[in-house]
């Protein structure tokens, strides 16, 4: 996990303003790293959905996010984190379709799909965090 | 990073040889500067076969002259040292020109090492200046190195500019009729050509403002799961913007495949050909086609 | 600080063009002025323009479609335009397929499609209006 001299910048979600924050902390890293189009929308698109998940799951938490350069490849990192209840089955949470929240259960696993690297580290009763990696092409 | 030396010397010679050799080189290299810089440009104008005016290797091989003389001036002989930036600066730009020209690693690496003949007959012969010749020769050794590794490099970001445009170039997206676009794809589709379609017919729909596209996939030898995947994305894309897809050109061993992979097109019109597939998209945005009363006489 | 959509008439169709990154609560109180004014206003349609949108994920995707059922139930069509390719893209990728929403490329196109979907509603006898996707013709 080293290779960025940048220091991350973690961004509280606590609220639904923290998730267009999100976003635009998302968008804004897509950009700097020269994401195209479709990868910079698939970033952003992540972050939302991850961000709301952490608010709406995680009772509230934290985004950290960062440029990446890992093998000659640069990237954008995204943690969420929250010290809500934890995911019981995670087999279960990143099936399409399931829903705890009453959304369209395609938070963990749709944006799973959008991203390169996605890391699911959960414990009931403690806490969830997401970190997931987009790579430039 | 004075290590080597000749058996024959002993450690503490070959540490004061150090400044010595540098110093007896930036001699042997100024004392006739101007024959040796013109010896030099002759060698290599010879071994790049006139493809390069002598005036223009003069000048680069100058610039290079200049840098060294300066870098040997300040006592080092590492060719990765601080001390040679500017000579690798200049070597690489020499190396990227040679590159882009087209002239082998031979041919781009032999502006450093025509410079070990150009100075050989300048020795005089005896024991340090053999000693400084061997050190020099090491030297140039990296820095004719250097300029393949820079030669390599640069050959390889062609190649893969030239990938890029071929893939640019093997995904056309034509107007076939008002508000009908195709997109007729030859040659083997991977995930990453798949993808660059994808984007491109979909911002030809909007470019166009064609609510009909046709994917001619007659040219394609074989299809895989994921490729398949990625068609069917496409068209759930190009629905989702207001816009009809149609796969067309089929073949009897493609059908087979995607059969026997269990991969499911669901509602995508799917037709044999790409006549059937424009007749298909031109019925479906109201185009009524009848045969032209002359066509009868015939 | 949430942001109100404006949602404008033209004649018998509801125009909604949504500028700006809206937060949740700005979503979902778009979708309740958009049944309300179904309702007051008697429209038999509402055009949804995402032109400006950058990104479409599924919170605002369920609003997309859940505005769609409950015009319908309302007796109107709804019809979502201006979709990007990325968006499209990514939503595909996301898993979202806005299932029962009628989309067009453009404005214009989904002026049409409403246009052509209220005459044939006027025409036929039968239940009009449950015709899926297949946007019959003509």
């Amino acid at each position: 996990m080293n290779g960025s001299p940048d220091a991350p910048r973690p961004l509280d979600i606590t609220a639904s303003a923290g998730v267009v924050q999100a976003r635009q902390l998302a968008r804004a890293l897509a950009q700097e790293c020269r994401f195209s189009l479709v990868e910079q929308t698939k970033l952003i698109t992540a972050a939302s959905e991850l961000a709301r998940n952490t608010l709406i799951h995680g009772g509230g938490g934290t985004m950290t996010a960062r440029l990446v350069e890992e093998r000659g490849r640069r990237g954008v990192r995204l943690v969420f984190s929250d010290d809500g209840p934890g995911i019981t089955d995670v087999e279960l949470a990143l099936t399409d379709g399931w829903t705890s929240g009453g959304g369209m259960g395609l938070g963990l696993s749709g944006s799973r799909r959008l991203v390169d690297d996605f890391v699911l580290d959960t414990t009931p009763g403690r806490g969830t965090a997401v970190t997931v990696t987009k790579w430039a092409r | 990073m004075v290590r080597e030396g000749p058996s024959g010397l002993l450690k503490k010679d070959v540490l004061v040889a150090g400044a010595g050799v540098s110093d007896r080189l930036v001699e042997l290299l100024s004392v006739q500067g101007e024959d040796l810089g013109a010896n030099w440009a002759d060698k290599v104008t010879g071994r790049l076969g006139g493809r390069v005016s002598r005036a223009e290797v003069k000048q680069e091989l100058q610039e290079i002259y200049t840098a060294l003389v300066a870098a040997l001036g300040s006592g080092s002989l590492d060719g990765h040292g601080d001390a040679y930036g500017e000579v690798r600066a200049l070597l690489t730009e020499l190396s990227r020109n040679r590159a882009r020209q087209g002239f082998t690693p031979t041919e781009t690496a032999v502006s450093v090492f025509a410079l070990k003949e150009v100075l050989e007959p300048a020795l005089s012969g005896d024991g340090g200046d053999l000693a400084a010749y061997l050190k020099f020769a090491a030297l140039l050794d990296t820095l004719g190195l250097f300029t393949i590794e820079v030669y390599a490099a640069t050959r390889e970001e062609l190649v893969a500019a030239q990938a890029e445009q071929l893939l640019e170039l093997s995904t056309p997206v034509v107007k076939l009729w008002d508000g009908v676009i195709g997109v007729p794809l030859v040659g083997t589709l991977d995930s990453a050509r798949t993808m660059v379609v994808m984007e491109k017919m979909l911002q030809a729909l909007i470019d166009t403002g064609s609510e009909h596209a046709i994917i001619d996939i007659t040219g394609v030898p074989a299809v895989d799961t994921e490729v398949a995947q990625h068609l069917l994305k496409t068209v759930v894309a190009a629905r989702l913007m207001g816009a009809e897809c149609t796969i067309s050109g089929i073949r009897p061993q493609i059908a087979q495949t995607v059969v026997a992979l269990g991969i499911n097109f669901g509602d995508i019109a799917t037709k044999a050909t790409l006549a059937d597939a424009l007749r298909h998209a031109l019925r479906r945005s109201g185009v009524t086609l009848s045969a032209a009363p002359q066509a009868s006489a015939r | 600080m949430s942001e109100r959509v404006p949602v404008l008439q033209i004649g018998q169709v509801l125009l909604v063009s949504i500028q700006i990154d809206l937060d949740d609560q700005s979503v979902l109180a778009l979708q309740d002025d958009l049944a309300a004014k179904v309702v007051e206003s008697g429209a038999h349609g509402v055009v949804i323009d995402i032109t400006a949108l950058d990104i479409v994920d599924s919170f605002v995707g369920r609003m997309l479609a859940t505005v769609a059922s409950l015009s319908r139930l309302l007796d109107a069509q709804t019809v979502v335009v201006g979709m990007r390719p990325a968006v499209a893209i990514t939503l595909v990728e996301l898993g979202l397929s806005l299932g029962g929403v009628r989309t067009a490329l453009t404005l214009e196109k989904g002026l049409q499609v409403l246009e052509r979907a209220h005459v044939s509603s006027l025409g036929a006898s039968g239940p009009a209006g449950a015709i899926p996707d297949t946007a019959a013709g003509r």
